[in-house]
C-alpha cells in the first residue's frame, strides 16, 4: 500500500512540475505540451491511487500461468487507429502535392507541417505500436513465459502514446528539430528515451525468465531493433535547449557532420525499425500462419548477423554527390551493395517456409498477405542497394523514385506484414473462434495491392521522368527544362499516386470493420476459407521451475 | 521436447528446437545466395581499392584510379565550357545592337538565354514568360521601359527600382489616396476616366470629371492621352494590358496606394554574356522592337520611298 501511495505521489509531483513549466514557458507550444503532459501524469496518479483498496487479485502463481495480453490488445487497437490516421494524412498531403490549393492557406495545414505528421504517424505510431504489441506477444509465446513487469509494460504503452501525441501536436504547431524522422524536440526525445529503456527492460527481462533453452530468431531481431534504435535515438538527438521551459533546441552537430549523423540515423531507422523489427514479426507470424517450420536455421543466423553488421554503415548513400567526403560516399555505397543478400536472407527464409504449404496462398488470405509482404520486401531490398550505386543515385536522388521506393517498402512490406499479424492475433487475443470475416481480409488484400501498384509505378515513372528532365541538355549545351516545367510534368503521376493511396486506405477501412466486429465477437456468415489452427489450451506459459532442458545432443554440438 | 525429426513435406531434417510450435529446418544456405553475397563482397573490396575509401590517420586512401568528385566536376565543366567557348567569346565581343546582323549568333544567344531564363527569371515571370499580377508578360509588345535589345539589356543589368544601383530604372507613382492628394470621390472619377479611355466603360459624368483630374495629376507621366511614357516606365492606360489589373477595384487600389514594383539588378550576379543572352531571348519572345538606329534607318527608307512616289 505504501508503494501505491509513493508511486501515485510521484506522478502527482510530475504533474505539478509540468504545470509549473506550462506556467513559466517561454513559448506557447511548450506550455500546450506541458499541459498535455500534466494531464497524462494526473491520469497516471489517479489510476495508481485507484489501486488502493482493490481486492487482492489472483495469486502470483495463477498469474504466471497466463500470458499478459492486456497491453497487447490495447496495442493492436492503437496500431489500427494510428494506421488510419497516418494513411489519411498521407492522402491529404498527396492531394496537396497534386492540388496545392489544399494547403488551405493556413500555417497549421501546410504540407511542411503535415508531412512529418504523416511519416511519424505511419512509422512510429502505426509501425511502432505494431512492433511493441507484436514483440510482447511473440516474446511471451516463444519464451513460454509471462511478460516481466506488466506494470512497466503498461507504462511503455501509455508512455509511447504520449510521445506520439506530443510529437504530432508539435508538428502542427511548428515545433520541430527539422531532423528527418526525428523531428520531435528535446523534451519529447527525453521522454521517449525513458519509455524506450523501460521497453528494453520488459523485453530483455522476459527473455531472461524464459522457459525455453534457446532464444528464438524473432527475438534476436526484436532485440536488435530495440537496442539499435536506442543508440540511434540518443546520438542523433544530442542537442542543447535554448531554455529549460521552451521548445527550441540546437543540435550538437553542424554542417556535413550533422547531415551524416542525421542520415546515419535516418537510414538505420529504416534498417532497424522497419526492417529488423518487422523481420522479427515475420519470423513468428509467417511460420505460425503457414504451420510450417522455418526454412533454414543456418540462413537465419548468417543473414541476421550480416544484416546487423552491414546496415549500420550504409547511411552515407543518402549523401552522394554532396559535401560529404568521397571516401565516406564510397563506403556508404559498397556497404549498401553488400547488404543485398543479407536482406534477401529474410525474404528467402520467409517465402521458403511455405515449402509444403504453397497451396495456402490460394486458400488462406492471411498467408497471401504475408507472402505479398515478403515479395515487396524482396523488391525494395533489391531496389535499395541498386539506388545506392552512385551512377543510379545521380539519376534517382531528390526525385519521386525515392518516394516510390520507400512506399513499396512501407505499404508493401511493413503494412502488409502488420495487417497479417493483426489478423492473426485479433481472434486469439479476444478468444474468438475466428476472425469476423476472412473474405474481408481478401478484399483488404486486393484494395491494398492495387493501391500499392498504382502508388509505386506512378512514382517510379514520375521519378525517372523528373531525373531525366532535370539533366536534359540540348545540343547547344544548355539545360532544357525549368524546375516548374518538371513539376508540371509530374501532375498526372501525383494524381495516380493519390488514387493509389485512397485504395490502400479503403483496404484499411475493411480491416477496421473486421477487427471491430471480431472484438465484438461477431462471425460473418460466409463460405469458409482456410486459416491456421489455434489451440488455446497450449497458449500459456510453462509453469515456473519446469523449464525445458536443451537437447543434450544439441548442446554438445554447440 | 521436440527432437530432430525429418519433415515430411520437404524431406529435410529439423534442427530440434521448438518454440510455441515453430520448428526450424536444417536446410543449407542456398548456394546462389552465398555466391551472390560473396560476389558483392568482392565487388566492395575491388571498388574500395579503385576509389577513395578507407579513412587512415590523416586522410583516406585515395584509390588507384585517382578519381575525386571535384576532379570529375572540373573535367565535365571544362568540357562543357570548351564546347560553348566559340559562341561565348563571339557574344562577349559583339555589342548587342549588332546581334541582329549575325542571325546565327543571335539564335545561339536566344537558346542560351532561354536556359538562363528558366533558372533565374521564371520565379516571377513564369516558365512561359507570361508573367502574373505585378510581373509583366514578356511575350507581348507592350513595354514599360522599352523593348529593343539594348534597352532590355539595360533593364536586366540594373533592374527596376533596385536599391543601391545608380543606373537602375527609377520612378515613383504618388499614392494619391494615402497621401490625400485626391479625395476618394475624385479617385473614383479618375478611375472612371481610365476605364473610359481603356474602352471598358462608356463615357459618364464621373469620367468627364475624371478627365480634368487626369490632366492635372496623371498626364505628366502617363501623357495627355494616357498612352504612357517609357522614360518613367509609366504604362499605357488605353490598351487592354494591365500589370496589376484593370477592374475598378484594382485601379482604385493602384491610384490610392500607388505601385512600386521592383526587379533585381542582375549585373554582378550574372556574367555580361548571360545577361546579353537573356536580353536576346526576351527580345525574341514576340514583342522585340528594332533598335533606335535601325528604326531611324527604316524610317529614312520609308520617307525616301515616299519621295519616289512609291507606297
Amino acid at each position: 500500500m505504501d508503494d501505491i501511495v509513493t508511486r501515485s505521489g510521484a506522478w502527482a509531483l510530475l504533474a505539478f512540475i509540468c504545470i509549473f513549466a506550462a506556467a513559466t514557458a517561454v513559448d506557447h507550444a511548450f506550455s500546450v505540451h506541458m499541459v498535455i503532459s500534466a494531464l497524462a501524469a494526473l491520469a497516471a496518479a489517479a489510476y495508481t491511487m485507484n489501486q488502493l483498496g482493490k481486492p487482492e487479485g489472483p495469486s502470483e502463481a495463477a498469474l504466471q500461468s497466463h500470458y499478459y495480453d492486456d497491453v497487447i490488445r490495447w496495442g493492436l487497437i492503437a496500431t489500427v487507429f494510428w494506421g488510419i490516421v497516418g494513411f489519411l494524412v498521407g492522402i491529404v498531403i498527396a492531394s496537396q502535392l497534386t492540388f496545392p490549393l489544399l494547403n488551405l492557406h493556413s500555417e497549421f495545414t501546410t504540407f511542411g507541417r503535415l508531412r512529418p505528421l504523416h511519416t511519424s504517424a505511419v512509422i512510429f505510431a502505426f509501425g511502432g505500436n505494431a512492433l511493441i504489441a507484436t514483440s510482447f506477444y511473440v516474446v511471451q509465446r516463444t519464451c513460454r513465459a509471462r511478460l516481466l513487469a506488466p506494470g512497466l509494460a503498461r507504462f511503455v504503452f501509455w508512455g509511447y502514446q504520449l510521445f506520439i501525441i506530443l510529437a504530432a501536436t508539435g508538428y502542427v504547431m511548428g515545433v520541430t528539430e527539422g531532423r528527418e524522422y526525428a523531428e520531435p524536440e528535446w523534451y519529447v526525445d527525453i521522454w521517449l528515451t525513458i519509455v524506450w529503456v523501460a521497453y528494453l527492460a520488459v523485453f530483455v527481462g522476459t527473455i531472461v525468465k524464459r522457459a525455453e533453452p534457446h532464444i528464438y530468431v524473432a527475438n534476436w531481431f526484436y532485440l536488435g531493433f530495440i537496442i539499435t534504435v536506442a543508440m540511434l535515438h540518443l546520438v542523433n538527438n544530442i542537442s542543447l535547449p535554448v531554455s529549460l521551459v521552451g521548445s527550441k533546441s540546437y543540435a550538437a552537430f553542424a554542417g556535413v557532420q550533422d547531415a551524416l549523423t542525421q542520415w546515419w540515423y535516418g537510414h538505420n531507422a529504416v534498417g532497424f525499425f522497419l526492417t529488423a523489427g518487422f523481420l522479427g514479426m515475420m519470423y513468428y507470424f509467417v511460420p505460425k500462419q503457414a504451420e510450417r517450420p522455418i526454412y533454414s536455421y543456418r540462413l537465419s543466423i548468417v543473414h541476421f548477423w550480416s544484416l546487423i553488421f552491414l546496415y549500420i554503415w550504409a547511411g552515407p548513400h543518402h549523401l552522394h554527390y554532396t559535401a560529404l567526403p568521397d571516401w565516406a560516399q564510397t563506403l556508404g555505397m559498397v556497404f549498401s551493395v553488400m547488404l543485398w543478400m543479407p536482406s534477401w536472407g529474410g525474404m528467402i527464409n520467409g517465402l521458403m517456409t511455405l515449402n509444403g504449404a504453397w497451396d495456402k496462398i490460394r486458400t488462406d488470405p492471411i498467408i497471401r498477405m504475408m507472402v505479398f509482404a515478403l515479395a515487396f520486401y524482396g523488391m525494395s531490398t533489391f531496389e535499395g542497394p541498386m539506388m545506392s550505386i552512385k551512377s543510379v543515385n545521380s539519376l534517382s536522388h531528390y526525385t519521386n523514385w525515392t518516394i516510390g521506393h520507400v512506399h513499396s517498402g512501407a505499404l508493401g512490406w511493413n503494412g502488409m506484414i502488420t495487417f497479417g499479424a493483426i489478423y492473426y492475433m485479433a481472434p486469439r487475443l479476444w478468444g474468438r473462434e475466428r476472425l469476423y470475416s476472412l473474405r474481408m481480409v481478401n478484399w483488404h488484400f486486393w484494395c491494398a495491392t492495387l493501391g500499392i501498384v498504382l502508388y509505386a509505378s506512378s512514382m517510379w515513372v514520375a521519378g525517372i521522368t523528373q531525373g531525366l528532365m532535370w539533366r536534359e541538355y540540348g545540343d547547344d549545351g544548355y539545360l532544357v527544362y525549368s524546375f516548374a516545367e518538371v513539376v508540371a510534368a509530374l501532375h498526372p503521376y501525383y494524381l495516380i499516386r493519390t488514387v493509389g493511396g485512397l485504395l490502400y486506405f479503403t483496404g484499411a477501412i475493411f480491416m477496421v470493420w473486421n477487427v471491430w466486429m471480431t472484438i465484438r465477437g461477431r462471425l460473418r456468415a460466409e463460405a469458409p476459407l482456410s486459416d491456421a489452427a489455434y489451440d488455446p489450451a497450449k497458449d500459456h506459459p510453462l509453469p515456473q521451475g519446469q523449464q525445458r532442458a536443451a537437447n543434450p545432443a544439441m548442446l554438445a554440438a554447440e | 521436447m521436440a527432437d530432430k525429426r525429418v519433415d515430411k513435406a520437404t524431406g529435410t531434417q529439423t534442427v530440434g528446437h521448438e518454440w510455441d510450435g515453430i520448428e526450424e529446418l536444417d536446410t543449407p544456405m542456398p548456394r546462389w545466395w552465398l555466391i551472390i553475397f560473396y560476389a558483392t563482397i568482392v565487388f566492395a573490396i575491388g571498388y574500395s581499392i579503385m576509389y577513395p575509401a578507407w579513412p587512415m590517420l590523416n586522410r583516406a586512401t585515395a584509390g588507384v584510379l585517382g578519381w575525386t568528385s571535384h576532379k570529375q566536376l572540373r573535367q565535365e565543366m571544362a568540357a562543357a565550357d570548351k564546347k560553348r567557348a566559340p559562341i561565348i567569346n563571339a557574344l562577349a565581343t559583339t555589342p548587342i545592337e549588332n546581334l541582329p546582323a549575325n542571325p546565327k549568333l543571335l539564335h545561339a544567344a536566344e537558346i542560351g538565354g532561354r536556359s538562363a531564363f528558366k533558372v533565374h527569371c521564371v520565379q516571377c515571370h513564369g516558365s512561359g514568360a507570361a508573367g502574373g499580377k505585378g510581373y509583366p508578360n514578356l511575350n507581348d509588345d507592350d513595354w514599360l521601359w522599352g523593348g529593343d535589345l539594348a534597352t532590355i539589356q539595360q533593364t536586366l543589368q540594373h533592374g527596376i527600382r533596385q536599391p543601391g544601383d545608380d543606373q537602375t530604372r527609377m520612378s515613383q507613382m504618388p499614392a494619391f489616396g494615402r497621401d490625400q492628394l485626391l479625395t476618394p470621390d475624385e479617385i473614383q472619377d479618375v478611375v472612371s476616366y481610365v476605364r473610359y479611355i481603356s474602352h471598358q466603360e462608356p463615357a459618364s459624368v464621373s469620367a468627364r470629371r475624371g478627365a480634368t483630374l487626369f490632366a492635372n495629376n496623371c498626364a505628366v507621366c502617363h501623357g495627355p492621352d494616357g498612352k504612357g511614357d517609357r522614360k518613367v516606365g509609366a504604362p499605357n492606360l488605353t490598351d487592354a494590358i494591365w500589370l496589376y489589373g484593370g477592374d475598378r477595384g484594382t485601379i482604385t487600389q493602384t491610384v490610392t496606394n500607388a505601385r512600386y514594383g521592383i526587379m533585381p539588378a542582375w549585373h554582378g550576379r550574372l556574367d555580361p554574356v548571360t545577361i546579353k543572352m537573356l536580353a536576346a531571348y526576351v527580345h525574341s519572345l514576340g514583342g522585340g522592337e528594332a533598335s533606335p538606329a535601325q528604326q531611324q534607318l527604316a524610317e529614312t527608307n520609308v520617307s525616301a520611298e515616299k519621295a519616289d512616289g512609291q507606297p
